[in-house]
């Protein structure tokens, strides 16, 4: 009798569990060490408000696994409440009609207030709101060992011309220059950072933004491509196919001097034991100065027959744009908060100034978003874009070459 | 008349057997593969849209020189493969013939890799086979300073290491089918032909080698299939690079289709290769069914 | 004289030359998953410092223990453990039932001909040849109307779906090397269909069980792109579950508990080969495969 009686309690107590809290299910590819922390952070935030969060992580391919199984799951009938899904793809998404309207959420927040506006449209459907942004990562960093660059009587370079200058040195002192790894998002990244130091924010606009086609045919592309020509130069040949972190570890560890790649990479420094200031430097890619390429990540929100299901999806809207969670995410996941007027104690230095940056960059246009980390044009543009920038950096195509099939690639797609 | 009936019944039991079999066939994979005919006629683009374009995408396809690299990697990779794997299985299946001591250990080690998944040993295979990590540096250190083995960063050398991984995986599989072969060869021939002074050798290449042709047809077929549906190991190995210069159809197909929401034109790529496939398997099968 | 000394010098030469050729293909099949087995047992630093070919300074198992029930997989911290039970769920009804299926199937093209089974068997075994890739989509939104969408059934049944052209072609082929004549005289006693089966073929049937069993595990065990596709966090598979563990797209990697995870993920498949390898081999000679 005790033993049915307890399992009785049992199952009541499973009941009431399940009735608790509605399952708000959450697809990202943030599944493993600081980002999955930064993400369980959510997860406890709603929890605490009365909801329960389901997780689908599906890592992979810089989220190309998330993606097919997003699409599989809005072709069964039943998408996740919020998926994680960036820039121009949130237009794509939301062109189908499968959306939720965030409207009231982002009036009842203030978001038009706290977003800034080059920010705003992108989360925005015919002015209406369809997306949640959760954090801002800066890529047109340069990461620095100043113990190789002294070594190697070099200084730090401000422009190419004098990158070419110091890479020389270094290369004759024995070092790599470049710590580069040989994948085509990262050579995009590269490259996308080239393009706005020789072009300047006008002309990335119209080029990797607008593709206006006469920009991307121009002599500046053209220099662009010899500039990534040069800089290949200086990397090591074993560059293709390794992953950014092994390249920052050539940097902390002293074998190569620079590295061009996101935020993120101070995240690799830091585990290392590795002091910003001393061990090493963030400083911006040459020429890039005043400019700022922003990767936001984002939630798109699906349409939910539940009305409860709705309401906890406007709850972790709502979760995402407050400063609470936008300091603690951030901090883990070495990003900076999206909105503006978040307290700048937790935040170390680099976080500070690419928060700073922001808020300059915004007045003067030349906050800017990157092709290569999908916030600029659609996938399908920014694949065509990867295989050109790819094949050149893979073989000795001319840089003249290089422009005209970019130029076809993009009208290709278009 | 009740007889026949019951008769009639009973010869069609075989059929009920697999009608279910039947039916699946026919909707999950010969409907889907109309499905997807359909979808690669369209204009469809993130999830899909029955907006009709006619021959468009595979006119795209036909002019994308990314597809025929697809193409003459998978033509390389599958020939080098299938024939590397015979080639090392037939050794190996005729060397523990032999009589050797510790067969079953060494028959364990050439086949496990088998059970393995490349989602599990492919960050291995990118440390050994990359020059500053792996065999290269190791070699390099133990003395032999010239050495150097840097194809995974070589853009024409690349695929080969792709060859490389997949011939670990899955020659043991060929050794055993190589080797139950040969231990059903009646042993009379061959003692026949010892006595006529032949050498060994010649024995295995004129005599037991031919005996074996089914097998190695068998083989094939188990070949060219892993080899078609080559997918997770290049993901993890190169992902495609350096540049685009490993890519395969079957990953050409997934990447246009999910990652740059082009739907149709994965599917029209997908017709390409299914085409393909049966150029090369429909003989196959015709021979099969006409031995028996 | 002279001719036999010779002849057992050559022999003996050549008995050195197989073994040494044998070994040398033991050690390129070895070779990674030593490097895999020594990784997991260094710390992290030992890893970015080192050779990844040297033995470990400091063995330690913590990576094995942190892959199993500590590492962050996603928004939760329990390891691979839970995931690895979703594989078994999904793995033992699928490969039960696409064998037993495929016996019937196997039994039937072999010995109950009828006008059009070759013809038939021909369009099965051509399904093999299928990119998954290609039904993904289409199957979502079947299993979405059959209400199987992310659920553990639904993956079963498409393991089933696309696992019995090859277990019908593994009984089939075994089934053909078994007399006719047997099955002949049986229908003379009066035997049906089903007697025949179970009275004749059945009891014969063992080592081509194991090998369709081992063959459809591996292939199961192992799956991806299904388990990635058709699952959700309550089903997914140890595959993906790993998949998880080792990407990350700005954290830092943990190689060590990587590598631990993925010898934990392969450790059920490995362990049927090196136990029941015997039975493998024994089902292929007797003609699972010709």
């Amino acid at each position: 009798m005790t033993k049915f009686r307890r399992i009785a309690g049992a199952l009541l107590l499973l009941g009431s569990l399940s009735l608790f809290g509605t399952e708000v299910e959450v697809l990202h590819w943030w599944t493993s060490g600081g980002e999955a922390k930064a993400v369980s952070e959510l997860k406890n935030e709603l929890n605490a408000n009365g909801y329960t969060w389901k997780d689908f992580a599906v890592a992979g391919g810089n989220g190309s696994n998330a993606m097919t199984a997003l699409k599989s799951r809005v072709m069964a009938g039943n998408p996740p409440a919020a998926a994680q899904v960036k820039g121009p793809s949130i237009q794509q998404w939301a062109e189908l009609g499968v959306l939720a309207n965030l409207d009231d959420v982002a009036k009842a927040n203030n978001w038009d207030k706290l977003l800034p506006k080059q920010f705003q449209k992108i989360f925005k459907y015919k002015g209406h709101y369809v997306a949640v942004p959760v954090n801002v990562h800066k890529i047109n960093w340069m990461w620095v060992n100043p113990a190789v660059f002294r070594k190697a009587g070099a200084q730090i370079p401000t422009t190419w011309a004098e990158f070419k200058v110091a890479a020389d040195k270094i290369k004759k002192a024995g070092f790599i220059p470049v710590a580069q790894g040989g994948q085509p998002w990262q050579e995009a990244t590269i490259f996308e950072s080239i393009v706005l130091g020789i072009g300047g924010p006008t002309f990335y606009q119209k080029a990797m933004v607008d593709l206006d086609a006469k920009a991307l045919g121009s002599d500046t592309m053209k220099k662009s491509f010899d500039t990534l020509r040069m800089i290949k130069s200086y990397t090591d040949k074993n560059a293709p196919g390794r992953d950014w972190n092994l390249a920052t570890a050539m940097v902390y560890k002293g074998k190569a001097a620079m590295q061009f790649m996101g935020d993120w990479a101070k995240g690799e420094f830091s585990v290392a034991g590795k002091h910003v200031g001393t061990d090493y430097l963030a400083v911006d890619v040459p020429q890039t100065s005043g400019s700022y390429l922003f990767n936001i990540d984002s939630f798109i929100m699906f349409k939910q027959k539940d009305a409860d299901k709705t309401k906890g999806q406007k709850e972790l809207a709502k979760l995402i744009l407050k400063n609470k969670f936008q300091t603690i995410f951030n901090v883990l996941k070495g990003s900076v908060p999206v909105i503006q007027g978040v307290p700048r104690a937790p935040f170390d230095d680099i976080a500070l100034r690419s928060m700073d940056e922001i808020n300059a960059a915004a007045y003067t246009h030349s906050l800017l978003p990157s092709l290569a980390h999908q916030m600029a044009v659609t996938d399908a543009i920014r694949g065509a874009v990867f295989d050109v920038i790819t094949k050149f950096w893979n073989s000795d195509e001319s840089s003249s070459d290089a422009t005209k099939a970019l130029v076809n690639a993009v009208q290709n797609e278009k | 008349m009740m007889k026949s009936k019951l008769k009639y019944l009973e010869n069609s039991i075989p059929k009920f057997v697999v009608t279910p079999t039947f039916l699946i066939m026919i909707i999950f994979v010969y409907g889907f593969i109309m499905w997807n005919f359909v979808l690669s006629l369209t204009n469809s683009k993130l999830l899909p849209m029955y907006n009709f374009v006619g021959f468009k995408q595979y006119i795209e396809l036909f002019g994308s020189s990314k597809w025929w690299l697809a193409l003459e990697n998978l033509f390389i990779f599958s020939s080098l493969f299938i024939a590397s794997c015979i080639a090392i299985g037939l050794l190996l299946a005729i060397f523990i013939d032999q009589k050797i001591r510790f067969e079953g250990v060494f028959r364990t080690i050439y086949l496990y890799p088998m059970a393995l998944s490349f989602i599990a040993t492919g960050t291995i295979w990118q440390w050994m086979l990359n020059p500053g990590l792996g065999l290269q540096k190791f070699v390099v250190e133990m003395g032999f300073k010239n050495f150097t083995f840097d194809w995974l960063v070589d853009t024409k050398m690349a695929i080969y290491t792709i060859v490389i991984a997949a011939v670990w995986q899955s020659t043991g599989f060929v050794m055993i089918l190589l080797l139950a072969g040969l231990r059903g060869i009646n042993g009379e021939v061959i003692n026949a032909a010892k006595i006529d002074g032949a050498s060994m050798p010649k024995i295995y290449w004129k005599i037991i080698i031919p005996q074996l042709r089914p097998v190695f047809f068998s083989s094939i077929i188990i070949l060219l299939h892993i080899a078609i549906k080559t997918f997770d190991l290049v993901v993890v190995m190169t992902k495609g690079g350096p540049g685009y210069s490993t890519i395969l159809p079957s990953i050409f197909m997934y990447q246009y289709s999910f990652s740059r929401n082009k739907l149709a034109y994965g599917a029209s790529s997908a017709m390409i290769m299914l085409l393909f496939v049966m150029i090369f398997v429909v003989p196959y099968l015709y021979n099969e069914l006409r031995k028996r | 004289m002279d001719v036999i000394i010779k002849e057992k010098n050559s022999n003996k030469i050549s008995r050195i030359l197989i073994y040494l050729v044998l070994s040398i293909f033991a050690i390129y099949f070895l070779l990674p998953v030593f490097v895999m087995i020594i990784t997991s047992l260094k710390d992290i630093n030992e890893i970015k410092n080192g050779n990844i070919l040297s033995m470990p300074q400091h063995f330690t198992i913590q990576p094995w223990i942190d892959a199993w029930q500590n590492a962050r997989i996603g928004a939760s911290a329990h390891g691979i453990k839970p995931y690895f039970i979703n594989s078994i769920m999904i793995t033992v009804p699928a490969v039960l039932i696409s064998s037993i299926i495929g016996s019937f199937n196997g039994y039937v093209f072999a010995k109950w001909k009828f006008k059009g089974s070759d013809l038939f068997f021909a369009f099965l075994l051509f399904g093999c040849f299928i990119p998954f890739q290609v039904i993904l989509l289409p199957m979502s939104q079947t299993l979405g109307k059959l209400g199987l969408s992310q659920s553990v059934f639904g993956l079963i049944f498409v393991h089933i779906v696309y696992g019995i052209s090859f277990t019908s072609l593994f009984f089939r082929n075994f089934y053909v090397s078994i007399p006719t004549e047997l099955i002949n005289a049986a229908k003379i006693d009066g035997a049906g269909f089903f007697r025949i089966f179970f009275k004749i073929l059945l009891p014969v049937s063992l080592p081509i069980f194991m090998v369709c069993i081992i063959w459809q595990m591996t292939q199961i065990w192992n799956d991806f792109l299904f388990g990635v596709t058709f699952s959700d966090v309550s089903t997914q598979p140890v595959t993906v579950a790993l998949n998880n563990l080792v990407n990350s797209t700005s954290s830092v990697k943990r190689y060590n508990i990587d590598m631990a995870a993925a010898l934990i993920a392969v450790a059920p498949t490995l362990i049927a080969y090196i136990v029941s390898g015997k039975y493998f081999v024994k089902g292929l000679m007797a003609g699972a495969v010709k």
